[in-house]
């Protein structure tokens, strides 16, 4: 703990990182940038639920709901009364946040295994309670969202740079980039104050918490509001990044691929819920065009690669990621970094080799 | 009064389904304390195995207990080769390790078997019996009757055999077990085996209602998870009740209230939540002492 | 980082440039993006996992006939078709990325017979804004050949469910006028097609509708609804729902409740092999009617057609069809137009021009279809299959009765 408490955060990591993915857009095309928005709105979500998940210990398999409620508070709101769709995401995400709390009021009675199956409950009939209000939702019939072009001095800059005009892909990009430095910003603030703290101790065991003293209800139903805030927010961008939702955008695997990135990426961490959404948008988009597009391989394999579907490769690769990082690729990173410096101090090897995630190694 | 007791009748048949699967669900929570969502696309590959065995020209009730074993020997392998390496991970990586044997049982099925859908012969007539003006099929019968049959066995199996105890005691005290010599990752096992090999039993039963297509599983395993907890998890008895209840709620859900049938689930799930806020432990669970 | 990006920006509009313009070197006709002096590339999107993955057979279906064609015939004019299939899993969150990959970074010359309502409305702005056609998406959904007029770069094919339903009714009121009719529909824009489809068929005897119900896709079979109908009094049911709650109705409504009603049954649900599981599980198939416009692979009648001799020639391409599969003559016939549209474009290759085509000059035989089925788009029309024919169950088999039922027209 004491190692910790003064190592200083990795703040050149940090920001090598946001130089990054300001500039990555400027030589990529159009389309790509377009993939990364949907990423990094997946990392927003995701950091939600790793909130929930992996700091408060409250486990949700649902939370592709929440997302759905964003999406469609913003569409509506953007669509039906002509509001500026900008406006409307802080609305979206404080209007799920709130809702989120409310949910998770009843939730504190659920054991873990019976908030799962509510979650997951959630989740499955989302599709079918939005084809309901159709006249407000749309119905199957969605709601297609006009994508904002860049404000003048945006398209300059950027034109500027790369000699091209920026286009409405690129600009919620970087509306998308705004959104998800605030936000990665107050979660690596919540994780090492008080809240981070207090939720860290229920998830580790709630009677020694609230005899510590921690109001052990209010920082679960607190954790549930803000992972709400979360979703709400990647679904109002994520509806703004598609330009269409309809009852079909939000299906179960949706809230699946949210709880798969947030384990693969690695639970109570920052950097986690970034890579895990890498991981988790890319992966099923590339689990199937990648291998067939090797010339160098036997014409065998990727015929077969083809014809089995993405639905193998799919499968294949996430549970050899999880059987190779069992604690997250952040848990990998760590562990690997904790292997290398004992080489180095050649200090001995300790019995085992996970590591307990904590945040404040950022 | 007829229409009621038709939708009573008819929701015991579509929940003795949800049952039989989730009795496989039971069977590895108890052993190592997760939900396998691979579980309904395992019995979904295993009914496949059996319609192979079938086409080839083996008797169905031949082919039955060669599935049954050939599934057994399936899920021993799964656990060896995908769960054991990562045994002790938190029970969240395993979650979602079955969550990837879904998907990847599930496609590869689809590779070998295609999409369009097949009809498993089954033992039982599809002709149904006249109990004063509700009518009941001898095919969900039989998958009433066979559901009993394993909770039976499941039953004497881990209250009254050794192999049954030993099972627990490695599931609930790993490391004293282990002190008295008991192989428990073996006997984590054997847990996948017979959850494979009862998976395999409620595949071949509902294969004939459902049509055997890779997908056939997909919307059981919702049902069956939400009728194991409402059973309580880790309460074979618990499940079988827990499974009617679930099939006839939504059935009277879907039917009775009104212009929602399409929101029957919902209001069936909705029914199940509100019972488990009621009755924290579910149905057939037993208080859990807070560990400090 | 200032100094390198605009030079690397610079390499990637170069070879946006070079694979721009790639296609319009060494070629004297007129072409377009997506186009080389020997190939045209075309794109889909399509559900090749997930819970829709039954349908992901139709694009490997559309593949096999261009295999079958570039192998056979060199291809269209000299270029060989390249069909590029990804899957969305029926999501049209991942419709629209994917679409704009095609689009964008394959740079496709047309987008053919993507499938799904929701995932197919997804794209239809972007497409339509793009110019890039959105030719013969594969769903039956009024939208995409009534709304021709706001979305000028998209067309369907197959007949749209409303028309087909408006059939029912007039076979309704023809032969069961004092019928009682009862609907179970599946709760999204198939079902809802359906049903208005049938509303507006039957007009002001809309009132025979005594009872409607929905289901969701989440439901493990539709028992409580047909309890529900039958206690209605229903005589004359209506079954506008996929396979697989179709066939389970089938079976309930003989085994589960001992009922007789006369029986209405939509062309998804209706291919041979599907009757013989519900016959199979139970169904005793009395009074079943449907309707049709393509030939059945399975009906023994056509086993000596020329087309379905073609059929089964061109799916011999295709490792992982299923001959008996009612989805893959459905994808070899959509692709025959596809291929009758390029040809007809000939060395005028361009978007523009085959979109043209494929909206207002169809006119073709198409030996997949029923006898005297015609595809067919006009100036003013652009519902390209508006005939059907009524069939009923024999026992056996479906037997086509009266003639074909031309509907263009009717909707608007």
């Amino acid at each position: 703990m004491q190692r910790i408490r003064t190592a200083p955060p990795r703040y050149w990591l940090v920001l090598l990182v946001v130089i990054f993915f300001l500039g990555f857009p400027t030589v990529i095309s159009s389309f790509l940038a377009s993939e990364w928005a949907q990423a990094l709105i997946l990392a927003i979500a995701i950091m939600g639920l790793n909130i929930l998940v992996g700091y408060s210990g409250q486990l949700s398999l649902g939370h592709g709901a929440f997302m759905a409620m964003g999406a469609y508070i913003s569409a509506i709101l953007a669509h039906r009364y002509k509001m500026d769709y900008l406006a409307t995401v802080p609305i979206a995400a404080v209007v799920t946040g709130v809702v989120g709390f409310l949910f998770g009021i009843p939730s504190l009675r659920l054991s873990p295994l019976y908030l799962a199956l509510a979650t997951f409950a959630l989740a499955v009939v989302t599709p079918s309670l939005i084809k309901r209000p159709a006249d407000l939702t749309g119905g199957v019939q969605g709601i297609l969202i006009v994508q904002p072009d860049p404000p003048q001095l945006a398209s300059d800059v950027f034109g500027a740079v790369t000699g091209t005009a920026m286009t409405s892909d690129q600009w919620i990009y970087y509306i998308t980039l705004a959104c998800a430095l605030i936000l990665f910003w107050l979660a690596w603030n919540l994780a090492r104050r008080r809240p981070g703290r207090a939720m860290r101790a229920i998830r580790d065991g709630e009677v020694a918490a609230a005899a510590s003293g921690v109001n052990v209800a209010g920082f679960k139903t607190l954790a549930f509001g803000i992972s709400a805030f979360y979703a709400g927010t990647a679904g109002s961008l994520f509806a703004l990044s598609t330009g269409f939702i309809s009852a079909d955008t939000f299906p179960v695997s949706l809230s699946i691929q949210l709880l798969v990135g947030a384990v693969v990426g690695g639970l109570a961490s920052i950097p986690g819920p970034l890579l895990g959404a890498i991981f988790a948008y890319f992966l099923p988009i590339g689990s199937n065009q990648w291998v067939p597009s090797q010339t160098w391989l036997p014409d065998q394999i990727t015929s077969t690669v083809k014809n089995a579907g993405p639905a193998v490769s799919y499968g294949v690769i996430l549970i050899l990621i999880m059987m190779f990082a069992p604690n997250g690729m952040v848990g990998l990173i760590r562990s690997g970094y904790a292997t290398l410096d004992r080489r180095l101090r050649g200090a001995p090897d300790p019995k085992t080799g996970q590591m307990p995630p904590d945040p404040q190694t950022v | 009064m007829q229409e009621f007791l038709q939708l009573v009748v008819s929701g015991i048949s579509t929940g003795a389904i949800f049952a039989s699967l989730a009795l496989a669900l039971v069977l590895i929570y108890n052993a190592m304390g997760l939900v396998n969502f691979a579980q309904g696309e395992m019995a979904m590959f295993a009914t496949f195995i059996a319609y192979t065995l079938v086409n080839a020209g083996m008797s169905f009730w031949i082919a039955f207990p060669v599935t049954m074993v050939l599934a057994f020997g399936g899920g021993i392998l799964i656990q060896r080769v995908v769960i054991r390496p990562v045994e002790r991970a938190p029970v969240l990586t395993l979650v979602i390790i079955t969550l990837g044997l879904a998907t990847l049982v599930n496609g590869v099925a689809g590779f070998l078997w295609g999409y369009v859908p097949r009809s498993f012969a089954s033992p039982f007539s599809p002709d149904s019996v006249d109990l004063g003006g509700v009518f009941i099929s001898y095919r969900d019968l039989g998958v009433i009757a066979v559901s009993g049959l394993v909770l039976l066995a499941i039953y004497l199996l881990l209250q009254h055999t050794t192999v049954g105890l030993t099972l627990r005691a490695a599931a609930h005290h790993p490391e004293a077990s282990r002190l008295l010599g008991v192989h428990v990752s073996w006997m984590l096992a054997l847990g996948w085996g017979l959850a494979s090999a009862v998976g395999a039993v409620s595949g071949m039963m509902v294969a004939p209602i459902l049509l055997l297509e890779p997908n056939m599983m997909q919307t059981i395993i919702i049902y069956a998870f939400a009728a194991a907890v409402l059973g309580g998890i880790e309460s074979p008895l618990g499940a079988v009740v827990g499974g009617l209840l679930v099939g006839v709620t939504v059935n009277l859900a879907g039917a009775y209230i009104p212009n929602a049938g399409d929101l029957q689930l919902a209001f069936g799930l909705g029914i199940i939540i509100l019972v488990l806020i009621l009755k924290p432990n579910g149905l057939f669970g037993r208080a859990a002492t807070r560990r400090v | 980082m200032g100094k390198t990006t605009p030079r690397l920006a610079a390499v990637a509009a170069f070879l946006l440039t070079m694979a721009a313009c790639g296609g319009n070197t060494g070629t004297t006709t007129q072409t377009d993006v997506g186009i080389t002096s020997d190939q045209i590339l075309l794109g889909t999107t399509i559900a090749l996992s997930g819970p829709a993955a039954a349908y992901g057979t139709i694009a490997n279906a559309e593949n096999a006939y261009f295999t079958y064609l570039n192998n056979t015939q060199g291809g269209v004019n000299g270029r060989k078709i390249k069909f590029k299939i990804l899957d969305d899993a029926y999501n049209p969150a991942q419709t629209v990325p994917l679409t704009k990959q095609l689009v964008e970074s394959d740079q496709v010359f047309a987008m053919f017979s993507g499938l799904g309502t929701q995932a197919q409305t997804s794209v239809r702005e972007y497409l339509n804004g793009k110019k890039v056609p959105q030719l013969f998406v594969a769903t039956g959904a009024t939208t995409f050949m009534k709304d021709f007029g706001s979305n000028q770069w998209t067309i369907g094919w197959q007949p749209p469910y409303q028309g087909e339903a408006r059939l029912y009714a007039k076979d309704v009121l023809q032969n069961h006028p004092s019928a009682k009719i009862g609907v179970l529909y599946q709760n999204d824009d198939y079902g809802q097609d359906y049903l208005k489809g049938l509303t507006d068929g039957l007009g002001d005897k809309a009132s025979m509708i005594v009872a409607k119900e929905s289901y969701d896709v989440t439901a493990a079979n539709p028992y409580a609804q047909l309890t529900k109908l039958k206690a209605a009094q229903v005589d004359t049911l209506f079954l506008f729902s996929t396979p697989k709650p179709s066939i389970q109705s089938l079976a309930f409504v003989t085994a589960g409740l001992h009922w007789e009603p006369t029986i209405y049954l939509n062309s998804v649900s209706n291919p041979q092999v599907y009757m013989g599981l519900a016959a199979k599980s139970g169904a005793a198939l009395k009074n079943v009617t449907s309707v049709s416009y393509i030939k059945d692979p399975t009906d023994p009648q056509w086993a000596s057609d020329e087309g379905m001799k073609l059929y089964k020639q061109v799916i011999a391409n295709c490792s992982t069809c299923n001959v008996s599969d009612g989805f893959n003559i459905y994808g070899v016939a959509v692709a025959y137009t596809m291929v009758d549209v390029l040809k007809q474009a000939g060395s005028n290759l361009t978007r523009a021009n085959v979109m043209k085509i494929a909206s207002s000059q169809l006119s073709e035989t198409n030996p997949f279809l029923l006898p005297g089925v015609k595809v067919t788009t006009t100036s003013s029309d652009h519902f390209p299959i508006m005939q059907e024919q009524v069939i009923t169950w024999s026992g056996t088999g479906w037997k086509l009765q009266g003639s074909l039922i031309d509907e263009r027209g009717t909707i608007k």
